[in-house]
């Protein structure tokens, strides 16, 4: 199994208990727990959705252990306002019907008081309209989609990772100086890539660009049709749009057909995960990191990431941060709100500041009042094979782009309306 | 334009390839046992699979042959265990006996082998593309489909002139009379489900070899081989040989000039046959 | 296994006793009111109700016609479909939505049944999985009308109007059950009658020994073709009720794995029943929702069940009820 273990069982019956079998923790726990036990309050229940199994499922683990990392610490220095927290992890399967019905049993059956989910856009997209529905605060940590705080934001719904339209906008000009005008994109036929192909887009066409794009299931595994038709077409650049495993085998066959001496590879998103996963003439191309763990001098971030490698062996991604922020962000709403109203959470991460042991890099960080989206700062940089004896060490940063520089509040459609 | 077109074609004829390799096992088994084998992609990952466990003990090569022969011998206990179990009954049984099986497999590769696919190294002999113009002629390739013309004819040479495969092809006709001639039937069944998976676990080293390993690598292959047995005509196998090439190439070609088309193409083929031609290309007029 | 001995277990609850229907009427009346004590909550109730109906649509296919097929969420993703693009796209109107529903399953499934009604067994199991497949890739394709993989959102059901009073199943989890039992009530009444016509008793015999039923001049085809029309129009009933419920329609809701299930909770709860399949649907529901909430292995165990039924609990719950009960 890829998923290390707190993941691997889903801690949904009570997190703490959960949480004893990890070992280490379990320890950590049996010294503090009487704080929360002490205040004898209702448990503070967060509900997560995600993909744990399917293709996107190596993204989606990372966040759910970011998350558990996350809840743990909290429980152990008192809880959120004295009440212990309860994490409900429920699996998604990377199908969207399957996260609408998830997410419906942990509002109507174990009740919890905020939720949050999913890597795939659709399904994030899909269960952020259910928790509106149901008046629930809800944080997306990681499906990018545009609408989700565009134009179908929605009061009660944040998010943590980038839109599409801020990963494009922070890679195109980079892409098109480096390389050239004439694009090739392989993109997954969903919500996420539609919305990303059409930011790239956009941002070519202003630069007198041309393109041919191809839209392909979200877990398609044999590209070669497509990588004829991209060889054919002689593009400066390879626009690997596609996620997870799919991206990851399309990485591979593009290798294999040596087409690494045709063109150069780019895009948004290619995360640490899947760098790992591809050969090294793959490891390669000017991306997107939406977090990074590098971040020399920057306080708090080599504890984080010292942290969560030694927990689960394996590198520290954006995932895990965004896991983090998640239920973070719910602790420092409810803390600061005095309530656990989700219109009264709303009201108070508009706008609201992560404090630097939380948002894990320079510059402010900060919930954008206006459609709830977070803006952090995007590193785009050069994706390379690992340096001897640092085996995460797979991306070098040439750029910080401010988020909110990236897409400014009037690009994002987005009108917040609230229930009266 | 040319040289996508001729790309295209061979892409065609190796996907096509892999259809038939499916195809004709699923066939096999479904003509004689009457069961529709919803585990055998499974099957095929598992062979796959194999192949990347003994691969660095005794090479590629050897690998070819043990694991479909290791997971043609899996097929045989769950034939002799399970589905020998449910003959004779509702065909309800079977579909959901083998649906439970897949959902097993799959679940137990991906816990074995992890969601992360993994690479199934291919000999370097065979594994560098041939020419820079004709990148996509890799070796490999053009291996796959000389391995699967030669597994086809072994397959029809063995069912043509093999006392055994006399008694297959007899027992698809009639079973019942093959059974009165003193021939063990129970023993035929099992034997030709365990050929049947035979061809799955070839499919999945020579897949696993192209595409690489994960424990879904069968599912993209089995929908469009039910299609090329009801094309090609239930109870052929000629018929699904042709079946799997067809929508193979036919694929392909749609792909030329309107990809995203590709997929839907094989469907129409399917509702062209079944209205002009219910019981298929090359089908049995008595099963339908 | 003689035809005498399994007629005796065939027919809707027609040799048991009312009361036992009346019993079954009360439980699911109340269930609102006793789910909560066992650890459910109201729209469970629902949900176990939509599905439970779909199942029963497809038994009525399976069970007393004896033509299996693997193919049947084609019909109901249908049924959500048109319910759901009624909403989104047409008209604000529940009443409207559930007809579209049950028009789009029905009338799709009767032109496919009018294709495929001549095969038998295997191969017509083989052919609805085909076609499930093409339906499958169109709403999985036509992506500016269907949503695509994204699914269809933005639509709610809306509250039902009855001149003097209004019926807020939009916001009132409890009235929305009883909507839906409401609909449940007519569709299964409606299968319930069919089966006790003479037409349903020709579609015993059918079942029984076709040739037998040729002989005695049945149209067989022609019975498999209404059996499997009557079959698609309310399992989209089903699907249009299901789109209510989740205020959501996907291409899962039409795809294999949902046929499977489906068969699963007929052969479960005993397709030789008329109630069976709703228990089967209860008990299956509630099963795959503890096992993956538990592991994410859920489906090794899903499919551990598939292979278990089969192996060991062939005649389902209610089949080996009525074994014990008749010893």
């Amino acid at each position: 199994m890829v998923q290390g273990k707190p993941s691997g069982r889903l801690g949904r019956r009570g997190v703490l208990k959960a949480g004893a079998a990890l070992g280490a923790i379990g320890a950590a726990q049996i010294s503090s727990p009487f704080i929360v036990k002490a205040l004898g309050e209702q448990p503070f229940k967060i509900g997560f959705v995600d993909p744990l199994t399917g293709s996107l499922s190596l993204l989606a683990v990372s966040e759910v252990q970011g998350a558990h990392y996350a809840v743990d610490e909290i429980n152990k220095k008192g809880g959120i306002a004295g009440r212990e927290v309860q994490l409900f992890v429920e699996d998604s399967a990377n199908d969207v019907g399957t996260g609408v019905e998830k997410i419906r049993e942990l509002i109507d059956k174990d009740h919890v008081d905020v939720t949050m989910g999913d890597v795939n856009s659709a399904i994030a997209y899909a269960i952020s309209q259910v928790a509106t529905e149901k008046g629930i605060l809800h944080i997306v940590p990681g499906g990018h989609t545009d609408p989700i705080t565009g134009k179908d934001c929605a009061w009660n719904v944040f998010r943590i990772c980038n839109t599409t339209s801020m990963d494009a906008n922070a890679i195109s000009e980079i892409l098109i100086k480096k390389f050239g005008k004439r694009w090739y994109f392989i993109t997954p036929d969903y919500a996420y890539g539609h919305t990303l192909q059409a930011a790239f887009v956009k941002n070519l066409m202003k630069a007198g660009g041309t393109y041919e794009a191809e839209l392909l299931p979200i877990a398609n595994s044999d590209f070669s049709a497509s990588l004829i038709r991209a060889k054919a077409y002689k593009p400066n650049v390879l626009l690997n749009n596609m996620g997870g495993l799919a991206q990851i085998d399309c990485m591979k066959q593009f290798v294999q057909f040596g087409m690494d001496k045709d063109m150069a590879l780019g895009g948004a998103l290619f995360e640490i995960e899947s760098v790992l996963a591809v050969p090294p003439t793959a490891q390669a191309g000017w991306w997107d990191m939406e977090w990074w763990w590098d971040q020399p001098g920057v306080p708090y971030v080599k504890e984080f990431v010292t942290g969560i490698v030694d927990r689960y062996k394996k590198p520290c991604s954006a995932r895990h941060w965004f896991g983090y922020v998640g239920i973070y962000s719910f602790k420092l709403a409810v803390e600061k709100a005095k309530s656990t109203k989700a219109i009264d959470l709303a009201h108070t991460l508009e706008g609201m500041e992560l404090p630097p042991e939380i948002a894990l890099q320079p510059g402010k960080v900060f919930y954008r009042a206006g459609d709830h989206e977070l803006m952090p700062n995007i590193f785009a940089g050069e994706v390379h094979p690992p340096a001897a004896n640092e085996p995460y060490n797979l991306f070098t940063v040439a750029d910080l782009v401010p988020g909110d520089q990236a897409q400014p509040l009037a690009e994002t459609g987005c009108h917040m309306t609230y229930p009266s | 334009m040319l040289q996508l077109v001729l790309f295209n074609l061979f892409n065609g004829l190796i996907i096509g390839a892999f259809y038939v390799l499916t195809a004709l096992g699923l066939s096999m088994i479904l003509n004689l046992s009457n069961v529709i084998n919803f585990a055998h992609g499974n099957f095929l990952a598992l062979g796959g699979y194999l192949a990347y466990v003994l691969i660095p003990y005794i090479g590629f090569w050897p690998a070819l042959v043990v694991s479909p022969l290791l997971t043609a011998v899996l097929g045989f206990v769950v034939e002799r265990t399970m589905i020998r179990r449910i003959y004779g009954r509702d065909p309800i049984y079977s579909l959901l006996l083998t649906f439970g099986l897949a959902f097993m497999i799959q679940d137990g590769c991906r816990y074995i082998w992890g969601v992360n696919g993994l690479p199934l190294t291919t000999p370097a002999s065979i594994s560098q593309p041939l020419s820079q113009e004709f990148f996509f002629l890799t070796g490999y390739r053009l291996f796959v489909v000389g391995i699967v013309i030669v597994a086809v004819a072994a397959l029809f040479a063995f069912l043509r002139y093999t006392r055994m495969g006399m008694r297959i092809r007899a027992g698809v006709l009639d079973l019942d009379t093959v059974s009165a001639l003193g021939i063990n039937v129970r023993l035929l069944r099992s034997l030709n489900f365990a050929f049947g998976i035979f061809l799955a676990g070839l499919a999945g080293v020579l897949a696993g070899g192209q595409i690489g390993l994960n424990p879904n690598m069968g599912d993209d292959l089995l929908l469009p081989s039910f299609v090329a047995i009801i094309v090609g005509g239930m109870g052929s196998l000629v018929g699904t040989l042709l079946g799997g090439l067809l929508i193979g190439v036919a694929a392909a070609i749609t792909t030329i000039f309107y990809a995203s088309a590709s997929q839907a193409v094989i469907y129409v083929i399917m509702a062209v046959v079944l209205l002009a031609r219910p019981r298929g290309l090359l089908g049995e007029e008595g099963l339908q | 296994m003689s035809g005498m001995a399994r007629a005796q277990t065939q027919a809707p609850a027609a040799e048991r006793p009312l009361l036992i229907l009346a019993g079954i009427w009360v439980v699911l009346i109340a269930a609102p009111f006793w789910m909560p004590l066992v650890g459910g909550y109201t729209s469970l109730a629902s949900r176990i109700l939509v599905i439970g109906l779909a199942a029963m649509s497809l038994n009525f296919l399976i069970g007393f016609t004896g033509v299996v097929s693997f193919g049947h969420a084609a019909y109901f993703g249908l049924g959500v479909y048109g319910a759901g693009m009624i909403l989104r796209y047409i008209a604000p109107s529940t009443p409207l939505a559930v007809i579209a529903g049950i028009l789009l399953g029905g009338i799709v499934g009767s032109a496919v049944g009018a294709l495929i009604c001549r095969r038998r067994g295997i191969y017509f199991a083989l052919v609805t999985i085909a076609f499930q497949e093409v339906f499958y890739y169109i709403a999985y394709k036509w992506d500016s009308v269907t949503g695509g993989f994204d699914g269809l959102r933005g639509f709610q059901r809306q509250p039902i109007h009855f001149g003097l009073f209004t019926l807020d199943i939009q916001k009132n989890d409890l009235a929305f059950y009883y909507f839906v039992l409401a609909v449940f009530a007519i569709v299964v009444g409606f299968m319930g009658f069919v089966l006790r016509s003479p037409f349903g008793r020709t579609l015993l015999a059918v079942r029984e020994n076709e040739r037998r039923a040729r002989f005695l001049g049945i149209p067989v085809d022609r019975h498999i073709w209404l059996a499997f029309t009557i079959s698609s129009f309310c399992i989209g009933a089903a699907g249009a009720l299901y789109a209510l419920l989740n205020n959501f329609a996907d291409p899962s809701s039409l795809y294999t794995d949902l046929s499977g299930e489906l068969v699963i909770m007929c052969v479960l709860g005993g397709m030789r029943s008329f109630w069976g399949p709703l228990l089967g649907a209860a008990v299956f529901e509630v099963l795959q929702d503890y096992i993956s909430s538990q592991t994410v292995n859920w489906l090794f165990f899903i499919g551990l069940i598939f292979v278990l039924v089969v192996m060991f609990f062939p005649r389902g719950l209610l089949g080996v009820f009525r074994r014990r009960s008749a010893a």
